[in-house]
Parts: structure tokens; C-alpha cells; sequence
């Protein structure tokens, strides 16, 4: 069982503050960390390679510092891990980073099976994982519960919202794990220990020499960020006193009456 | 690319075992706009086994077009089956604009298209807009969790797609007698090009009562409830008012009330006339879920909790007083007791 896992190294959005004054994010001294969906995705790959043998290899594309992110994944267990990163691919958007990943997963395959998250927290698009799988003419399956494999097909339980399906598929297949999928382990203190002394190999444009440079990066990106700004919040709520509950629930009944609003 | 040659505003009407979903209809509001906005048709997507309910809601929520696919392939969703069918519409029509709802299949459909159709698809969009000059629909969406807010366009190529969460919207009105362009295009994918199939399915326990995304009226409790018990006060409370009970993740990870009820960035999107936040601070990723709300009433002991920057009414007080206190009133006035 060949296995990669695609994880993402985003900003800790709980630790997120908007300057008050230049209304932007403060994105000094916020953590990174590994997206909390992705951690699920290995957790599955990490189980599937219990259960069934195999190799586990993870893949993340961003800058240098994002091989924090991958020492962390091989910590808990990821046998191989390299990091995508050359300035062309920056400013990608989805249809462009699905394009890239797609293309280190094909030089780095064949795979049985491939993992992501749900989402990213920081985009927050879900659209990167599904997208690979269609620029390499795979199956797909979002939102996955569980996965079983037999022989050279899997049988998986997927979450939509009406309840869960239970779907077969053949592989290759490429799922997205969610916080319900499982519990990720812990990093052991040696698996920590030898997560430093591992070697992260870089994957760069000159790696991927059929790439069609035209759908990479800013450029081959179909969507542009034009601007982004914080969410106004009106500062209009009307404050009720309390004099007594009975007397405030009164009050604020009387008021939505006449607002018209109950 | 002759951006001209793609004419109308599309919205795909999913839907589930032949019933359609809400969110297509409230996208068909949406859509209307963008379409009058654009001077181009409104046209409704409906793929299935059985298309009679899709096609009946199209119309009566205000499709000019109604593009039907019918098949037995295309009982359940599947990536294949339903991306080749609006594929094969998509070559022979050339949308504009796609809007499709955020559901899993939803997510899962557009990454699809967006790919084959070389173009850009935007994620759960909480406004959309036509720029005058060029034609290009306006995007806006949260990121970082709520914290961030981008506008973004797709201007080089078309179709310009984008996903809304499930209740981000209000249904419009309906129509009566609404007389659509029915077009009924046979496509059938083949059976061997379908690559997942859908083997069994088990429904999801039904939730009692009005549905959250549906719910006029939304009392909602966080982590000031202090346990599950208290959640009763606030049931009563919905349930005089005709509405429903919703939560904050802080009591959904505590346990105290089942996730469907959870309400925001990770639960369900509302926009309810009249939602109620007992016991909640207000983080950005609840707000992310419930400020399109018509009138939020906020009560919190805490004065500076982030809840009252968006409500409408706020209330500086204990839940345990204030909830019990709204009961009766509405009890004394009515003649209950
Ligand atoms: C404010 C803002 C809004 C944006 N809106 C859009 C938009 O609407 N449409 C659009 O196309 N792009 C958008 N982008 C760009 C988008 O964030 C990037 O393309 C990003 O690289 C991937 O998208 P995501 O963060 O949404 O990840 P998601 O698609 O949510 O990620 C899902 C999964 O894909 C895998 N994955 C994603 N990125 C990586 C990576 N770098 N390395 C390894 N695995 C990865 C992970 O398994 C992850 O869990 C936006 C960017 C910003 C800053
Ligand atoms: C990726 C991610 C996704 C998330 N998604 C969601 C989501 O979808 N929905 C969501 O809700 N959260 C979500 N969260 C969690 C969110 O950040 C907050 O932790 C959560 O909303 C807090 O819930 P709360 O307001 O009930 O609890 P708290 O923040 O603890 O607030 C409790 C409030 O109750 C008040 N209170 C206490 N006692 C009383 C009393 N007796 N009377 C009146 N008031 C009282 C307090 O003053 C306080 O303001 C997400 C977080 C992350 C990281």
C-alpha cells in the first residue's frame, strides 16, 4: 500500500488578532501549525499502513519554514516527506496548487491511496483536495469516515449532510479526512527525536519538467484576490437595562412589537 | 477566450433522493440578481433520477431555463456521473456564471468543473456583485476563520463560479404561474466511466422539530448554559416562539447538545428572523455563522463580550434569570401559565 498525505501548514486562525488601526491581521507571532483536518488525514494513512503495510509519504507545499510541519508529520509516524517550494509557485490558487501537487504526486507514484483535509483552515476553500484528484483523473471521495481496503478496490464511508453513504471505488483513490474520521496520535519522543535528524527533500520547478508553467503560480491562477478587509462589526446594539429580569424581558418584547420584529 | 460567447447565470438545483435542497432556491434569489444585473437568463440545473420536484421548485422560484438531465446513473451523486452531465451542458451552452450550493457533493462538483473547464471557482461566498464595467461577478467570502474577508474575481475566463454555504441565503418569494423554457438534454454517462459507487447509505437520525437552516426563530446557548440540563429553558423559550434550539461548539464539545444543532464556521450557516445568543461570547467563527441573522438579541453577563459588537439588543445579565423571565412574559401574555 503506497500512501501520500498532503498537508498543509497554516497560521493558528484562534490565535488570529485584527490591528484596530489599519484594520488588518496581525500575523506576527502567530503560531503555524499543521491544519488540524490534515493531522486526521495521516492519522487514516497511518492506520491503513498498520493495517495493510505500505509506505507512508507526505508532501507539503509553502515556504522553507513549512518543513516544520512535515519533521511534525514524520514525528508521528510519516516515513518520507518532502516539501514543494519555488518562488513560481507562490500565489497560487486552488485550481494552480491542486495543478502542482498533482504533478509532484505523479512524479512521486504511483499511489493506492491519497489523503488530505477537509479544508485548510487559513483559505478555508476545501477545493485544493478534490481538484488534485481531478488533475490526475482519479477517484474521489470527500468527507470520509472510514476507509476499507480489499484487493484493488476500497469501501469507504463517506458524511454528506442527509447522513453516510457507503461507497465503493477502485483505486487509486483520493479521500478528505474530517475531525470526525478519527483522533490523530501523538509524536512519540523518539519519533521527535528522529523527525530532526531526517532529511526533507526539496521538490522544485526544475524537478517537474512536464509542468505546463502557463498554470502555475499567480499567473495561472483563474482567481485573484482583488481586496480583503475585517468584517465591519456595527457598533449599534442597543443596550437593555436590567431593573428587573421580568421588567427587561417586558422591555425587549415591547421593543420588538413595536419594531415590528415579533 | 471571447468572454461574450458565455451568456446566463446558472445555478445547479441538487438535490437529494429527487427532493431538491433549499440552498438551490435560495441561489435562485441570488441568481436573479446577478443575471438582471448582467442583462442574461436565469437558468436552473437539475440532474437525477427523478427531476419532477427539481423542476417544480426551479420554477416556481423564478428559473427563465431550466436545463433538466435524467437518468438512472444519476441517482446518487457521484463526481463522474454528475460532472460529465454538467459538462455536457456546459459544451453546449457556455454559461457565464455558475453558482452551486456548499453542500459535500456542491464542493465537490464545482472543484470538478472548475478543473475541466480550466477556470476559477470561489468558495462560500456571503455576497456577490456585478462590476459594471467588465462584466465580472464580484465574490466576497470569509477566510481565517471569519477573522479576514476577500473580494475576489475570476476575470480571464468563463464559466466565473462560486459555492454559498447552505442558509447564507433567504429564499426569495415564489412565483405563481411561472412558465420556464423547459429543456430536457438526454446524457447518460457510461457505467464503466463512473468510478465510485454508492452502495448503501444510512439516513442520519432526523432532528426533532423545525430544522436549524429553516428555523425562523433560533435560541441559541454557549458555554454560560453550564450543562445540558439547562438547555431546556431555552427549548421552551423556541418553542414559544415557534423556532428551534442551536448552539455554540463550546456546548457541541461539552457534549450537551448533538452537532447538527452547532451553529457557525464548522456547523450550520442561519440567517433566521430572530436569533437569540444565551451564554455565548461571540467568536468569530460562531459569528461567521449567524450574522446575516435579521435581528440578533445578545445575553451575555460579560459587557464586553465580542457578541454585542453584532447584535441588535443586548442584555448584560444572567441567562439563568433573563431566559426563565422571557418565558413568562410571553407565557402572561398569552393567557398560558
Ligand atoms: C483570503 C483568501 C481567499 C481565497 N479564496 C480562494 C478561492 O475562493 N478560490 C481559490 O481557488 N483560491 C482561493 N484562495 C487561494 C487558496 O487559499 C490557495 O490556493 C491555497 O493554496 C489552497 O487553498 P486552501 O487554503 O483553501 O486549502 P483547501 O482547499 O481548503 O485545502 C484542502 C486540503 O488540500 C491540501 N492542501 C491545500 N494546500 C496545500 C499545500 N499548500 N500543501 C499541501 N497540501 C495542501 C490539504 O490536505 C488540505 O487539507 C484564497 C486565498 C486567500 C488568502
Ligand atoms: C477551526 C475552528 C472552527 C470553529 N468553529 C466553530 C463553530 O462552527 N461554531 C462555534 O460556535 N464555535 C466554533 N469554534 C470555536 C470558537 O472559537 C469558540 O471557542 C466557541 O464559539 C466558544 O463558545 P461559547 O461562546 O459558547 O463559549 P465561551 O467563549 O466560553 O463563552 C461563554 C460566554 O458565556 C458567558 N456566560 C457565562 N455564564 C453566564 C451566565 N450565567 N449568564 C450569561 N452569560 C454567561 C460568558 O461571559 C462568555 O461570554 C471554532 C474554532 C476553531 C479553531
Amino acid at each position: 500500500m503506497n500512501i501520500v498525505v498532503c498537508v498543509k501548514q497554516v497560521p493558528d486562525t484562534t490565535e488570529i488578532r485584527i490591528d484596530p488601526v489599519k484594520n488588518t491581521l496581525i500575523r506576527q507571532g502567530v503560531p503555524s501549525i499543521m491544519n488540524p483536518f490534515d493531522k486526521n488525514a495521516l492519522e487514516e494513512a497511518l492506520q491503513l499502513k498498520e493495517q495493510y503495510g505500505g509506505a507512508v509519504t507526505v508532501i507539503s507545499m509553502g515556504p522553507e519554514q513549512a518543513k516544520a510541519t512535515l519533521r511534525e508529520a514524520l514525528s508521528m509516524g510519516a516515513d518520507k516527506a518532502y516539501l514543494v517550494t519555488d518562488r513560481s509557485f507562490g500565489g497560487s490558487d486552488t485550481y494552480a496548487t491542486s495543478y502542482i501537487l498533482a504533478k509532484v504526486i505523479e512524479k512521486l507514484g504511483p499511489f493506492d491511496v491519497i489523503l488530505g483535509g477537509k479544508q485548510a483552515i487559513d483559505g478555508d476553500t476545501g477545493q485544493t483536495a478534490p481538484s488534485i484528484a481531478e488533475h490526475l483523473g482519479i477517484a474521489r471521495l470527500t468527507h470520509v469516515l472510514s476507509i476499507k481496503i480489499e484487493g484493488n478496490k476500497c469501501i469507504v464511508e463517506r458524511e454528506i449532510e442527509e447522513g453516510v453513504e457507503i461507497v465503493e471505488a477502485k483505486l487509486p483513490i483520493l479521500c478528505t479526512a474530517t475531525k470526525e474520521t478519527n483522533k490523530p496520535r501523538y509524536a512519540t519522543i523518539k519519533g521527535k527525536i528522529d523527525s530532526l535528524k531526517a532529511e526533507i527533500e526539496n521538490i522544485t520547478l526544475a524537478d517537474l519538467p512536464d509542468i505546463d508553467v502557463t498554470k502555475i503560480g499567480l499567473k495561472g491562477s483563474p482567481t485573484r484576490v482583488k481586496s480583503t478587509f475585517t468584517p465591519k462589526r456595527q457598533s449599534c446594539c442597543e443596550m437593555l437595562e436590567i431593573i428587573n429580569p421580568r421588567e427587561t424581558a417586558r422591555m425587549l418584547f415591547g421593543k420588538l412589537a413595536d419594531a415590528k420584529i415579533l | 477566450m471571447d468572454l461574450k460567447q458565455y451568456q446566463d447565470v446558472w445555478v445547479f438545483v441538487e438535490c437529494f433522493q429527487g427532493q431538491p435542497k433549499d440552498v438551490g432556491f435560495e441561489l435562485l434569489g441570488q441568481g436573479r440578481l446577478l443575471a438582471d444585473a448582467l442583462k442574461q437568463k436565469l437558468c436552473a440545473v437539475v440532474i437525477g433520477k427523478d427531476v419532477d420536484e427539481g423542476i417544480k421548485g426551479a420554477t416556481a422560484y423564478g428559473a427563465d431555463i431550466i436545463y433538466a438531465v435524467q437518468g438512472n446513473e444519476y441517482a446518487n451523486y457521484s463526481s463522474d456521473a454528475y460532472g460529465y452531465a454538467f459538462l455536457e451542458l456546459c459544451a453546449r451552452y457556455h454559461p457565464n456564471t455558475i453558482l452551486i450550493g456548499a453542500t459535500a457533493n456542491g464542493r465537490d462538483l464545482g472543484s470538478k468543473l472548475a478543473i475541466c473547464l480550466n477556470t476559477g471557482l470561489t468558495a462560500d461566498c456571503t455576497a456577490l456583485s456585478v462590476e459594471e464595467e467588465t462584466g465580472n461577478v464580484v465574490w466576497e467570502r470569509p477566510a481565517f476563520g471569519g477573522n479576514l474577508y476577500a473580494r475576489i474575481l475570476c476575470s480571464e475566463t468563463r464559466p466565473q463560479m462560486g459555492t454559498v454555504r447552505p442558509g447564507a441565503f433567504k429564499k426569495p418569494e415564489k412565483f405563481q404561474n411561472r412558465q420556464p423554457v423547459m429543456i430536457r438534454e438526454v446524457i447518460h454517462t457510461k457505467e464503466e466511466d463512473i468510478l465510485t459507487k454508492v452502495i448503501d447509505f444510512i439516513k442520519a437520525n432526523d432532528e426533532a422539530g423545525v430544522k436549524l437552516e429553516e428555523a425562523e426563530y433560533i435560541v441559541s446557548g454557549g458555554r454560560g448554559l453550564k450543562g445540558p440540563e439547562n438547555f431546556a429553558m431555552l427549548q421552551e423559550l423556541a418553542d414559544l416562539l415557534g423556532g428551534t434550539v442551536g448552539a455554540s461548539r463550546a456546548s457541541v464539545d461539552a457534549g450537551w447538545i448533538p452537532q447538527t444543532k452547532q451553529v457557525g464556521q464548522t456547523g450550520k450557516t442561519v440567517s433566521p428572523k430572530v436569533y437569540i445568543a444565551c451564554g455565548i461570547s461571540g467568536a468569530v467563527q460562531h459569528l461567521a455563522g449567524m450574522t446575516e441573522s435579521d435581528t440578533i438579541i445578545a445575553i451575555n453577563k460579560d459587557a464586553t463580550a465580542p457578541i454585542f459588537d453584532v447584535a441588535d439588543y443586548g442584555i448584560v445579565g444572567d441567562v439563568f434569570e433573563m431566559v426563565p423571565a422571557m418565558i413568562k412574559e410571553i407565557r402572561v401574555s398569552r393567557n398560558l401559565n
